[in-house]
């Protein structure tokens, strides 16, 4: 039995439906101990005080918009390479999904920066970065959108998307060359000294897996909706034409 | 003799459904065949197949490498350039250099220096037809290359039609029209309508139609 | 591959083909910014660099629509892709001509325009440079987004979408090499990173362009 097996389309619809409600009930239940411990559970930071808990949201949500798009390439990849129609609408399912994490991040991210450095925006690099690569979703699910046919939508939005990563990427150097920035390290960086205490660390493991699994809830669970829509789609040309 | 192209259990779709399928065919050099069917059959898509601009559904296309000379409803001119300027840029890109004797061909040569736009639709369609000529390629794929040709015209056409299959090329056509060109067989496409069942109940689960 | 070039050069060149547009429209764009900011040249001098390549950028879009459109209306770009030179060179020499026609007149207008717009003597030799080398990038780029939206029937607001963010770390090293320049710091790095990203798309996205294409017309 290989892996493949579930880029059949009725596989996967028979295994995404005993999956979903795990998955779905499994992201809701981690979602809220991440954020009840996070919110109500952790002590005030001594420098930022009670705006550190934005983290429990920011930054898993930050981690997801980046991983959505990485998924997104892979998956248009299995789709050029081999054309396997749920992989092609995987990655349809997963990009509204992903652009919605990089909006939460956005805004989190305005929301902590306020009381922080005094400014809802600065041109931060890692900011700037997040907003090019908004930018870059809204181009993606445009051509999804505008293309009728939708192998050649599948087709165009994959070269598209292995485009954008090699130009997503060069943006996120770019960006660092043009301005230093004001931006914390990395949250979880594993230099010492650097590090998150541990009672801040826990939760926000809990709440990156959480959101991860909620990413998968919805992927699945979009990428379903299009399997339906698609074979609706194929039907209704079948029945115009017999 | 080895044909110059032969398509074997062929299928072609348009839009994801399929309008063609179970097609065999076969032209050897110096054979003419005329597509014919109703409107909507699948004879644009069933050229567009066998010249390599989409991919067949299903089955087998041989043909010779670089063999395809395909001319589509447009012709592919810019109104800006002259007659000779547009058939000169074909026979660069073709590695030919024809450009003068396709004109004449074609009865074109008194109209050289006109722009394309300034051409009748007739001209145009002329000028579009000695394309193939500059192309140096065997193998014709034709979408309805009499349209808009006056009788004259049309004879004008058969004549070099005939021509270039007596130098051992091939011709496949789909037209309406009297060709003038009674050697040419004739393969009609309404047998090879894919055969669509209706949409029943069970359907909905099965992969992609 | 030289034919196709000679052609969409002609083109261009012959009544309606639109030359000079994207240049009259680089023109507009630096005389509009100091109408709107003000005429104190300092305030210009700062933003110059910035926005000659904002303004090179926006020139360079406006005439990607036409790129593969027109063939594709009028059939020609069927009979390129059964014709024997590949749809890579085809994409190629689109590029070439589109970076001939627009981007090589936007280097040679750079230095006037860079006068209008204050900018320091000594960045105008790297205003020319970055252009001259950072262009042939924006039209390789612009070419792959007009060949994903060839097949639309409103293409142009897309292709924008499409391709601008696309622009971005042209962009970036464009103007950092000509704002460096411009304040008597050393500019070499931004200047061989853009050398670097043309270098990329110029060999690289032809091939994107002709699988776009070919996906296009099936």
């Amino acid at each position: 039995m290989s892996l493949w097996e579930y880029a059949n389309p009725k596989k996967f619809m028979e295994t995404s439906a005993r999956l979903l409600p795990w998955v779905a009930g499994l992201a809701a239940a981690g979602l809220a101990v991440a954020l009840v411990w996070g919110f109500f559970l952790t002590p005030d930071d001594f420098r930022q005080g009670a705006t550190v808990r934005i983290v429990f949201v920011h930054v898993p949500a930050a981690m997801m918009a980046i991983n959505a798009w990485v998924m997104m390439l892979v998956a248009s990849l299995i789709w050029l390479v081999r054309r396997h129609h749920v992989s092609a609408l995987a990655a349809k399912a997963a990009a509204p999904v992903g652009m919605v994490f990089t909006l939460v991040a956005l805004v989190t991210g305005a929301v902590w920066g306020q009381p922080m450095w005094g400014t809802w925006w600065a041109w931060d690099p890692r900011l700037t970065s997040f907003l090019i690569l908004f930018l870059f979703y809204l181009g993606y699910i445009a051509l999804w959108e505008a293309v009728e046919d939708p192998d050649m939508a599948a087709d165009l939005t994959g070269v598209l998307c292995l485009v954008g990563s090699v130009f997503a990427l060069l943006s996120r150097y770019a960006v660092n060359f043009w301005n230093q920035g004001l931006h914390q390290g990395a949250s979880l960086s594993v230099a010492p000294g650097e590090r998150m205490d541990i009672v801040y660390r826990l939760p926000l493991y809990v709440a990156m897996a959480a959101f991860a699994l909620l990413f998968l809830a919805l992927v699945l669970a979009r990428t379903r909706t299009e399997i339906r829509a698609r074979r609706l789609k194929a039907l209704i040309a079948r029945e115009r034409l017999a | 003799m080895t044909p110059l192209l032969a398509a074997r259990g062929l299928a072609c779709a348009r839009g994801g459904v399929l309008v063609l399928e179970g097609l065999d065919l076969e032209l050897a050099p110096g054979a003419a065949l005329a597509l014919r069917g109703p409107n909507g059959v699948g004879k644009t898509t069933l050229l567009r197949t066998l010249a390599g601009l989409q991919p067949p559904a299903a089955g087998t296309i041989l043909a010779a490498p670089e063999a395809v000379a395909y001319a589509a409803h447009a012709d592919g001119l810019k109104a800006t350039l002259t007659a000779a300027e547009n058939l000169g840029f074909w026979a660069a890109v073709h590695g030919t250099d024809a450009a003068g004797a396709a004109l004449a061909a074609l009865d074109l040569a008194a109209l050289a220096d006109r722009p394309a736009g300034n051409l009748s639709a007739g001209q145009k369609r002329r000028l579009g037809l000695a394309r193939l000529l500059v192309t140096g390629r065997p193998l014709w794929l034709l979408d309805e290359p009499t349209v808009s040709l006056d009788a004259a015209a049309v004879a004008r056409f058969a004549e070099v039609l005939r021509g270039h299959l007596a130098r051992g090329g091939a011709a496949l056509i789909a037209t309406h029209a009297d060709l003038a060109l009674p050697e040419a067989g004739v393969l009609e496409l309404a047998p090879f309508r894919a055969r669509l069942r209706p949409v029943t109940r069970g359907d909905f689960d099965a992969a992609f139609g | 591959m030289r034919a196709l070039l000679l052609r969409d050069l002609r083109l261009a060149l012959r009544s309606g083909g639109g030359f000079g547009l994207s240049l009259a429209f680089f023109l507009i764009v630096a005389v509009l910014v100091p109408l709107g900011v003000g005429p104190e040249g300092a305030t210009l001098a700062r933003i110059a660099p910035g926005i000659l390549w904002v303004g090179a950028l926006l020139s360079c879009l406006l005439s990607l629509d036409r790129i593969f459109a027109l063939d594709r209306e009028d059939g020609s770009l069927e009979l390129l892709a059964t014709a024997p030179i590949p749809l890579e060179a085809v994409a190629a020499a689109k590029a070439a001509a589109h970076w001939l026609t627009t981007g090589l007149p936007l280097v040679a207008a750079a230095p006037l325009v860079g006068v209008l717009l204050n900018l320091p003597g000594q960045g105008t030799g790297w205003l020319v440079a970055s252009l001259a080398l950072g262009t042939p990038a924006l039209s390789a780029i612009g070419t792959f987004g007009a060949a994903l939206t060839v097949g639309l029937k409103r293409g142009g607001l897309l292709l924008s979408l499409l391709v601008l963010p696309l622009y971005i770390p042209t962009l970036v090293f464009g103007a950092e090499a000509v704002a460096r320049g411009a304040a008597g710091l050393p500019a070499a790095t931004p200047l061989l990173l853009l050398a670097g990203i043309t270098a990329g798309a110029v060999a690289l996205l032809p091939f994107a362009t002709a699988a776009a294409i070919r996906v296009n017309l099936r």
